[in-house]
């Protein structure tokens, strides 16, 4: 019956990301009447700061040759975690690492996979939940009769909320095999210090309205004043000014911040299929008739390079003042 | 060298989503449909490494028959025969275990699939197929390297990326990056011509067994007005996102 989660680590770190599906977790073990363990793999912060988020019990392997993610033996531990606890459910971020390992999950146990997902089950018999579909351009509700689930949440989507519990931690042991090594981690490249565009509360993003890439100095000192994260349209990344894993978008990146800020995006319907689901979107373009203001909460039609430095300074002067 | 290439048919990114049927069913009416995007990059690499290596490429779908002009793109770009799982495409693991039950008689060296379809955007087949076939799985990849069989692949992970290496088989799940757009092929007149005598043989499905149902659809609430402001006046727009929308 249980409800298992991957707390996932970045870089032997817990992220936003993974307290949310802790929290989630918890909740929907709450819902279900029955306990929640979370699973924590090479991990450096305090296990037991999980326990904050209402899970009852930390499982932590420690073992080396599972010390950097591999989404075989990732997948086999959580099973084996899985078996052990009785845990029927099992809940995972929809992260990278999570989407590479939720479906082997989910093909090993018979499971039901449901990803993308939004919100606590509306029931629970039949266990029904809602989802992202199309990218982004609708919600679906998603049910099944499996009794074995594999769940993905959104990141950004959950709040993580904090239940001031305490966990047990143990240490669980899985040893990875033969088939389980079938590839080998050459290199990890990470841009470190920046914020990941999946989790950032704030997204600072700009388009060919810009004209170049020399003209981001300004939309990075947006952002860092903000401490946002820096986004693309997919023309900007087409044409390379701009890294891919920046693009938002239909077949880009789907995010969903409290807040996206659009500098010189006319806002077509792949874009905005990628961000509306954004709290809050500001949108900055000198074309009146641009789309994206009919998607917008606030908007300025003016020259970015003009608005974008007048906007800098007054954040200047509200962060002095606050 | 085999290679398997999976292809969704999707509504174009252009699409305006509607919902019919009491908001039950995907509204087709009006709606161009294309080769998933996602599968677009998959297929061109496959065809550059058929080009410098002889291997051939099969592509597959699950899908009614209203897919198959679809289909028959791919052959135009340059695939060589295709095949088509007669069943609607409504579960992950249903579809992964048609795509698998085809595949393991078949031996292919490496499969590549688009990493979500931009319709369902479950992400789910790929991994479902690459663990029924027990070969490794690549998610999000947006580089591959063949030197024989061994694999240089390269994954996008959040906020970088990862180098990995291997001997086929695998499965790689493809993204932008695999090839740039640019380098994207387009059916060309005789490709098109070439497309109509290739082998297209359309393959009844035997498995029944589906793990999720859609009970309903929605689409998202319309957004208010937007509050617009004076370029001269954004110090209003820093106010109104610390006092209304409360995010600063």
């Amino acid at each position: 019956m249980a409800v298992l989660v991957y707390a996932e680590s970045w870089n032997g770190s817990f992220k936003k990301a993974t307290f949310e599906a802790v929290s989630y977790a918890a909740q929907l073990a709450n819902k279900l009447g029955t306990e929640s363990i979370a699973l924590t793999f090479a991990n450096n912060d305090d296990s037991t700061l999980l326990g904050k988020y209402g899970v009852n019990k930390v499982l932590t392997i420690a073992n080396d040759s599972l010390a950097t993610f591999n989404n075989q033996a990732y997948a086999n531990a959580i099973i084996a975690a899985a078996e052990n606890t009785g845990a029927e459910t099992v809940v995972i971020s929809n992260t990278n690492n999570g989407k590479a390992v939720a479906p082997i999950i989910a093909a090993k146990r018979n499971a039901a996979l449901i990803t993308n997902v939004l919100d606590l089950p509306d029931s629970l018999s039949p266990f029904t939940v809602k989802r992202k579909t199309f990218s982004s351009k609708a919600f679906a509700q998603y049910s099944t009769e499996a009794a074995q689930k594999v769940i993905s949440i959104t990141p950004n989507a959950i709040g993580a909320i904090e239940t001031g519990g305490s966990a047990a931690t143990e240490s669980f042991y899985y040893a990875a095999t033969e088939s389980d090594n079938r590839l080998s981690s050459v290199s990890v490249d990470r841009v470190t210090g920046k914020i990941g565009l999946t989790e950032a509360d704030i997204v600072v993003s700009a388009g060919r309205g810009l004209k170049g890439p020399e003209n981001w100095g300004m939309i990075e000192e947006l952002a860092e004043l903000l401490g946002a994260a820096t986004a693309c349209s997919k023309p900007v990344a087409d044409i390379g000014w701009r890294s891919h894993g920046e693009h938002v978008g239909q077949t880009g990146i789907a995010i969903n911040p409290e807040l996206y800020i659009a500098v010189g995006i006319s806002g077509a319907i792949q874009h905005l299929a990628g961000v509306n689901a954004s709290k809050n979107i500001v949108v900055i373009n000198t074309d009146p008739e641009a789309p994206f203001f009919k998607a917008a909460d606030y908007g300025i039609i003016g020259d970015a390079f003009e608005v974008v430095p007048k906007l800098i300074e007054a954040l200047k002067v509200y962060k002095a003042d606050n | 060298m085999k290679i398997l290439v999976c292809i969704s048919h999707v509504p174009d990114t252009t699409s305006k989503i509607n919902f019919t049927n009491n908001n039950t069913e995907f509204d087709g009416n009006g709606i161009t449909f294309v080769i998933n995007p996602y599968d677009e990059f998959g297929l061109t690499r496959a065809m550059q490494i058929k080009e410098a290596t002889g291997a051939s490429i099969t592509v597959i779908n699950v899908g009614p028959a209203s897919t198959e002009p679809t289909l028959r793109k791919t052959l135009a770009i340059g695939a060589d025969d295709a095949v088509r799982i007669n069943a609607e495409p409504t579960d992950a693991a249903f579809v992964a275990r048609l795509l698998a039950n085809y595949a393991k008689e078949q031996n292919f060296d490496l499969v590549i699939t688009g990493r979500e379809s931009i319709d369902y955007n479950g992400g789910a087949v790929p991994g479902m197929l690459a663990t029924y076939l027990d070969v490794p799985f690549v998610n999000a990849c947006i580089g591959l390297e063949l030197d024989g069989t061994k694999a240089t692949v390269i994954r996008e992970i959040d906020g970088g990326k990862e180098t990995l290496e291997g001997n086929l088989p695998m499965l790689l799940a493809g993204q932008k990056g695999l090839v740039e757009e640019k380098d994207l092929r387009i059916p060309a007149m005789r490709g098109i011509m070439m497309a109509r005598k290739k082998p297209l043989t359309v393959i009844e499905a035997v498995e029944t067994v589906k793990q999720t149902s859609v009970l309903s659809f929605e689409l998202p609430e319309a957004k208010a007005a937007c509050t617009m402001i004076d370029a001269d006046n954004v110090e209003q727009l820093v106010e109104l996102l610390h006092s209304e929308a409360k995010v600063i």
